[in-house]
């Protein structure tokens, strides 16, 4: 770094003397973009290795298949099934919920949307996205829990993770929606389709690429949610297979719970499951760009 | 099939911008009627209120009567979309649904409106693309994206579409202002064609088009800029471009626009 | 797309000649069916966003009422205790010095890499490099809450003794403990990294979308490229970066996981940045509920209520900048 602070001056000095401040302010500013940019690869690079290399020691095929069930913290072994089922189906119930609720909100917005109603909407779903992760889980702690009396349960977490999830897919439909030319709406309902079964047969399937890429964005982003998760869920060194009753538990959840224990075999295991959960959320937004890439040029005109 | 369109008092709206001013004329069925003007004279607006699509556009408001035969398309009772259906539409720019294949796009009227036979669609297809004299060039590739076709084909495309669900008028924007010459006259030949089944309105930049394809012109135009348009004159085409009543109409048509 | 199974009752027949125009059929059932259903979906985000402000202000009233302490001036935490007294001081302290030494160290790097990414860059690189960007923002936060204590933590000591070492006489970083560097300086280097991308990402999307013509223009003047970039693309850029920004600072205030697992916490207000304590809404929330009965959890949830409101203010003068350059270049087009 020190290094890095010398050659700039260094270049400076000498540019200055050579051909006059301008060109010299001008090579300083090329080569402070350069450092900016390698100063910020150097963590971003570090915390990929760090995960993969420490990660990939632990994961096997016992990993991925067993539950923590009967280990003491301190024991080697062990594995995240009972994480991934449950943040699989806590995730899978989010975006069931989520998922249509934000679409039909979108298609308002776009396709109906006049006047007071969609421009209140539109602020809320504003306000909705910068909703920290940790108040949405107190949100569903305080009515589902506290004054429901309900049990942590996968499904009370499903419900913090989903109105995170909901202003996202919102947004990222609108935009799509938008997208579509308002030249295939109108010759659609110049047909004599009614305006519904346009928006259904005509506008959806053009802008469903990019629709599905939000969607899965989305899902990618509430996989690694884990403050919710922590209040609503509670985490479980068993598998429970059932999202409504009992404690579940979850890949981030495991992962803070393992690195809390704090013993040698228990960080191996959360670097494990880090990887996995990592592994999982690039492979979803890969494929999702890839969708989007891929639907591009035939909605595109 | 063709019907006549008898339009009284007929002003539409913006919002509160006044488009076009208590307008009133006939369209004769089984006739290419054209609509000729200034850019912004409101001919488009017009058009589009013959099958209720400017209500499509937020703030759009139509007053006065539009009569198909003898029913009137804004009477209170009337569905909108079933006026659509009997008045067809062709727009400036080729539009096929980018997501369905050429079959689809020409069965996608009859389809999104309710479920048919395949066998039915097969031939409904064939016949609405013979009639808008693209069946040679596509009978092969029904399957391939419509958007795959050169722009004069697709804007073949869409009046096979258009003329798929068997209305009684077909109205056209500009249907060749986005084509090059040779597209043009293959989509002036068809309209001279489907005059024998439709009623049929179009709008056009182009004067010379107007002269060949139809047989009655209607003239637009509007005070200045931020004035409703208004019909000036119509008449039958010949007489319009050789002498036309109104001085304004021969200053339009004499004018280097031609 | 496959139409053909369509389940619809009775579709209208082409009207042939002699149909009547006046056919209310089934499709304005359709119609009715689907604005129902998507204004219905409209209004339930409503409905979500009334009922979570109403419910933390009314668990908040419970816990404040009881309070003993002045809730926002108190720097305990005993909700549990006889009286129960507790206050968001710490937490307030803690959360904006956190945010404010991400905001100084994240944003004017990520200025530097947007410049990178759309200016400086070969093409071939910038796509590569925007792509992966983009998927950086993507990593969950309790991995790089896991990296940072366990990577970023002992890495930091290094930097930790320097500044002690040479600007200790600034208190703030003046380091009175040993020990590692689980301190709210640590946690916000971390933050930094943590929003990093986000901020980037938007701050070079604005970028590409300078005009083109002014750059140019400005080059044929002949200006050196950093002249270009503070002529053209950083004025043009100003809002959009402030917007950045903010959507940064959101995220950083309601970090919870990252500084949970790296911030070791205590409830001391102390401007010495280098020292362990210290602590956060989001990190306070996420530490003590597990062990906090009914009355603390309202306790907790009362503190989130005021995350909360913070993290509205940010975003609304997010909106608010954004919506001012709106109008901005509205009138230019």
């Amino acid at each position: 770094m020190l290094a890095a602070l010398f050659f700039v001056l260094a270049t400076f000095a000498i540019t200055t003397k050579v051909e006059g401040s301008r060109q010299g302010k001008d090579r300083v500013a090329t080569s402070v973009v350069w450092v900016c940019f390698i100063l910020a690869l150097v963590p971003l690079l570090s915390l990929a290795w760090v995960t993969i290399t420490k990660g990939i020691k632990v994961i096997d095929g016992y990993f991925l298949t067993h539950s923590m069930s009967g280990l003491l913290d301190t024991d080697e072994g062990g594995g995240i099934y009972h994480a991934l089922l449950g943040t699989l189906e806590q995730v899978g119930i989010a975006t069931l919920i989520a998922a249509p609720v934000g679409l039909l909100t979108a298609v308002y917005l776009v396709e109906y949307g006049r006047g007071r109603l969609a421009k209140t909407v539109t602020f809320f779903v504003d306000v909705m996205t910068g909703i920290p992760s940790i108040v949405a889980g107190l949100f569903i702690l305080a009515t589902w829990n506290l004054m429901l009396g309900f049990g942590p349960s996968g499904f009370a977490g499903a419900l913090a993770l989903a109105i995170l999830m909901m202003p996202v897919v919102v947004r990222s439909t609108e935009e799509m929606l938008k997208l579509v030319p308002n030249e295939l709406r109108e010759a659609s309902l110049a047909l004599g389709v009614p305006k519904w079964r346009t928006i259904l047969k005509v506008v959806l399937p053009t802008a469903i690429g990019g629709i599905t890429t939000g969607v899965m964005l989305a899902v990618a982003r509430i996989t690694g949610e884990t403050a919710p998760v922590l209040l609503l869920v509670f985490g479980t060194k068993l598998i429970n297979p059932n999202p409504f009753e009992g404690a579940q538990s979850s890949l981030p959840l495991y992962v803070y719970e393992q690195y809390v224990v704090g013993t040698e075999a228990s960080i191996d295991r959360a670097w494990g499951a880090a990887l996995v959960l990592i592994a999982f959320v690039m492979i979803l937004n890969l494929v999702a760009r890839g969708i989007a890439r891929w639907k591009a040029p035939s909605t595109g005109r | 099939m063709a019907k006549r369109i008898d339009i009284s008092g007929l002003s539409a709206y913006y919002g509160n911008h006044k488009a076009i001013d208590d307008i009133s004329m006939t369209v004769e069925p089984r006739s290419v009627t054209a609509f000729i003007g200034p850019s912004g004279c409101g001919k488009s607006t017009f058009l589009r209120t013959l099958n209720r699509m400017h209500e499509v556009t937020p703030g759009g408001r139509v007053e006065g009567k539009v009569l198909l035969d003898d029913e009137n398309l804004y009477a209170k009772d009337v569905d909108p979309v079933a006026v659509r259906r009997t008045v067809g539409m062709v727009f400036q720019r080729p539009n096929p649904f980018p997501t369905m294949s050429i079959f689809d796009n020409v069965a996608a009227g009859l389809r999104l409106n309710g479920s048919y036979k395949k066998s039915r669609l097969t031939e409904v297809v064939e016949k609405s693309l013979r009639g808008a004299n693209l069946w040679n060039e596509v009978k092969d590739r029904l399957n391939k994206p419509g958007s795959g076709l050169s722009g004069g084909q697709q804007q073949r495309l869409c009046i096979a579409r258009a003329i798929a669900v068997e209305p009684q008028v077909l109205l056209m924007d500009e249907p060749c202002s986005a084509l090059d010459p040779i597209s043009t006259l293959a989509i002036e030949d068809l309209i001279g064609e489907l005059k024998e089944r439709f009623t049929i309105v179009i709008v056009t930049h182009n004067m010379q088009q107007a002269a060949r394809v139809s047989d009655r012109t209607a003239f637009f135009n509007l005070a200045a800029i931020g004035q409703p348009g208004k019909l000036i004159e119509i008449d039958d085409t010949e007489r319009i471009f050789s002498n036309p009543s109104v001085q304004a109409t021969e200053d339009y048509i004499s004018g280097r626009f031609g | 797309m496959d139409i053909t199974t369509e389940t619809t009752s009775s579709p209208p027949p082409p009207p042939g000649p002699g149909t009547t125009l006046a056919s209310k059929g089934s499709s304005h059932a359709g119609d009715r069916v689907f604005i129902g259903l998507s204004r219905g979906s409209g209004i339930a985000l409503l409905v979500i966003m009334a009922a979570i402000a109403a419910f933390l202000t009314y668990r908040t009233g419970l816990a404040v009422s009881k309070d003993e302490a002045n809730f926002l001036t108190s720097s305990e935490w005993n909700p549990a205790g006889d009286p129960p007294v507790f206050g968001i001081a710490v937490l307030l302290f803690g959360t904006i010095v956190s945010s404010i030494i991400a905001m100084a160290v994240a944003v004017p790097v990520a200025i530097g890499i947007a410049l990178f990414i759309s200016h400086y860059a070969p093409r071939r690189l910038a796509t590569p490099l925007a792509y992966v960007v983009d998927l950086l923002a993507a990593v969950p936060s309790i991995i790089y809450g896991l990296w940072g204590a366990v990577f970023l933590v002992p890495h930091l000591d290094g930097l930790n003794q320097w500044l002690d070492q040479y600007l200790g006489w600034t208190y703030i970083f003046d380091k009175t403990s040993d020990g590692p560097a689980r301190n709210l300086f640590t946690v916000g280097i971390l933050l930094a990294i943590m929003i990093l991308p986000i901020v980037t990402n938007v701050t070079r999307e604005v970028f590409l979308q300078s005009p083109k013509m002014h750059e140019e223009a400005a080059l044929a003047l002949g200006a050196t490229r950093w002249e270009v970039m503070r002529m053209s693309v950083l004025p043009f850029g100003r809002s959009g970066i402030i917007s950045a920004s903010m959507l940064g600072l959101g995220r950083a205030l309601g970090e919870t996981m990252a500084v949970a697992v790296v911030l070791s916490p205590s409830f001391i207000i102390s401007g010495r940045l280098l020292d362990p304590g210290g602590g956060t809404f989001a990190q306070n929330i996420a530490a003590k509920f597990n062990e906090a009965d009914e009355f603390g959890r309202d306790a907790l949830i009362a503190s989130g209520l005021v995350l909360f409101v913070i993290t509205l203010l940010v975003n609304g003068a997010a909106r608010w900048i954004i919506g001012r350059r709106k109008e901005y270049s509205g009138a230019n087009a």
